[in-house]
């Protein structure tokens, strides 16, 4: 029970987790569709068309592309962010401290480990379906090549994963619901803006660019777009490392966090 | 003591910084009985319980649940306990039936089987009105028969109610006990905490009076009522004799 090997103290019983958060998606899923589905059309009249409309043409890797297909990876990126990272952050919270619905499971033969593992698990798939939304909206308006698009659909568990770790991690940091505002302020917000998602980080100092390669945001920005341009090279395998290294290590952060939380 | 006792705890403990909750507690309880652990508010029943429960780790001693010690089993322990805890913490995503199947579902327990139990369960604690209802249109009492009917759902060897009753009406309450009786008859070993006095002397076979974290007295409710008072008076008298009158924080 006190064991710090959190790998060791996750079974199969995570997917009975997973299973309630998705089965509880399901109940409302009107209200869980159609925002992934829209937000990407309201970005695409207000910056693509809208600001677009100034900004003719943006120069990437030698090649100039419209603002709005520049953009239309970003929002991909951003969204698959968005929603795996308030799914884990706000309901994670609600869970253990208005629901009690940890407490009430903990009794069941699933560890803590195995709960908030199914926690991150819900959130990436919140993510991952958000992200395949915007990509099919993205297609729609012919603004992903394709095949190199696909790589996305796999990229997006990863991502999902990250996000949902750093949700978890910040709920089980905030003593108070408000507290949240902190992370969104200091941590989600400057990624949305800063992270090459609605601008390329070529043209600014170093030092925000060397700021920006921090933010995990980035590089799933910089193999997004690369993909929606079909522009894969094996140089973007630094960025998936990068990815790969911060889910794994935010994942065990945000589980032994929160768990301390849970069990005292 | 007992033979082949279902739970043994031994030397309990645990500490909160310097605060002593639960200080060298030890008690058995047989299979079949039902074992009351009766106490003031504050005195380390439901921390005992968390501790059983596996939803606390344990600052010293052991508890074993069928010879599976909650320091090295918890899983196997947790497969076999139907714990109906003090505090309502049904999910509120999810309707009277849902709950049900959604819970047997951390047991393993597939979905037909576990509709079946689940509409059993409904039947037999009168909740058959409320099939499709949200959590929060349920009364207190419903809510503390459907905690129960959750609790029963993966056919527990031992269960666990602490404090089933408090905050309900009398008729809720009876059929609470009821219930209960029902359960034990069937040979259900049972750990029941309380501070109603009136429901331990009615349900328990033997219990331990508890306060500041420590067994101040054990026995048999008639037992007790010998001891203390000679026979004269009823559990509640030889209660306040071992606790005292002074109010006790929350």
């Amino acid at each position: 029970m006190n064991n710090d090997f959190i790998l060791k103290n996750v079974s199969y019983r995570a997917l009975y987790m997973w299973r309630r958060n998705v089965d509880v998606s399901l109940v409302t899923w009107k209200t869980n569709v159609l925002p992934p589905l829209l937000e990407p059309v309201l970005y695409i009249l207000a910056f693509g068309i809208g600001l677009g409309a100034y900004v003719q043409q943006i120069n990437y890797a030698g090649r100039a592309y419209s603002y709005i297909a520049f953009m239309a990876p970003g929002m991909v990126a951003v969204g698959i962010m968005f929603h795996s990272t308030f799914d884990t952050m706000y309901g994670a919270f609600v869970r253990l401290r208005y629901q009690k619905t940890f407490e009430a499971i903990i009794t069941t033969p699933l560890s803590a480990e195995d709960i908030l593992a199914g926690e991150i698990l819900s959130g990436a798939t919140k993510g991952v379906f958000a992200g395949a939304a915007i990509l099919l909206i993205v297609t729609l308006f012919g603004l992903a090549s394709y095949p190199s698009s696909l790589v996305i659909l796999p990229l997006s568990v990863l991502a999902g994963l990250m996000f949902a770790s750093f949700g978890l991690l910040f709920a089980a940091l905030a003593p108070y619901i408000d507290n949240l505002n902190l992370p969104v302020f200091l941590f989600i917000n400057p990624m949305f803006l800063f992270s090459g998602t609605f601008f390329p980080l070529d043209g600014m100092p170093a030092w925000v660019r060397l700021a920006a390669n921090l933010l995990p945001l980035t590089h799933l920005v910089n193999i997004t777009r690369a993909a929606t341009f079909n522009r894969l090279t094996p140089a973007l395998l630094w960025d998936l490392l990068y990815m790969l290294v911060l889910t794994a290590a935010i994942a065990c952060l945000s589980i032994r966090k929160m768990k301390a939380r849970l069990i005292k | 003591m007992l033979m082949q006792p279902v739970i043994k705890v031994t030397d309990l403990r645990k500490n909160y910084g310097g605060l002593r909750a639960v200080d060298g507690i030890d008690f058995e309880i047989g299979r079949g009985e039902c074992f009351g652990l009766l106490g003031p508010n504050g005195a380390g029943k439901t921390t005992t319980v968390k501790m059983l429960t596996c939803a606390l780790p344990l600052s010293g001693g052991d508890i074993t649940v069928e010879g599976m010690s909650v320091n090295k089993d918890p899983r196997g322990i947790k497969y076999i306990l139907g714990v109906c805890p003090q505090e309502v913490n049904l999910d509120p995503d999810f309707s009277v039936l849902k709950n049900l199947i959604v819970y047997s579902r951390y047991f393993d327990i597939p979905y037909d089987e576990a509709k079946k139990r689940a509409e059993e369960l409904i039947s037999r604690f009168h909740l058959h009105d409320k099939l499709d209802r949200p959590i929060e249109d349920l009364s207190g009492g419903l809510k503390k028969r459907l905690l129960m009917a959750r609790a029963l759902i993966n056919k527990p060897k031992v269960l666990i109610l602490d404090e089933p009753t408090t905050g309900l009406d009398p008729q809720s309450r009876r059929q609470i006990w009821e219930e209960v009786r029902g359960m034990k008859n069937n040979g259900l070993t049972t750990l029941l905490t309380t501070h109603y006095i009136e429901e331990a002397e009615l349900l328990c076979d033997r219990l331990v009076i508890v306060d500041a974290g420590k067994i101040v007295e054990q026995g048999t409710p008639k037992q007790l009522i010998d001891k203390h008072l000679a026979g004269k008076g009823n559990l509640e008298d030889v209660f306040l004799k071992l606790t005292g009158k002074h109010l006790r924080d929350e």
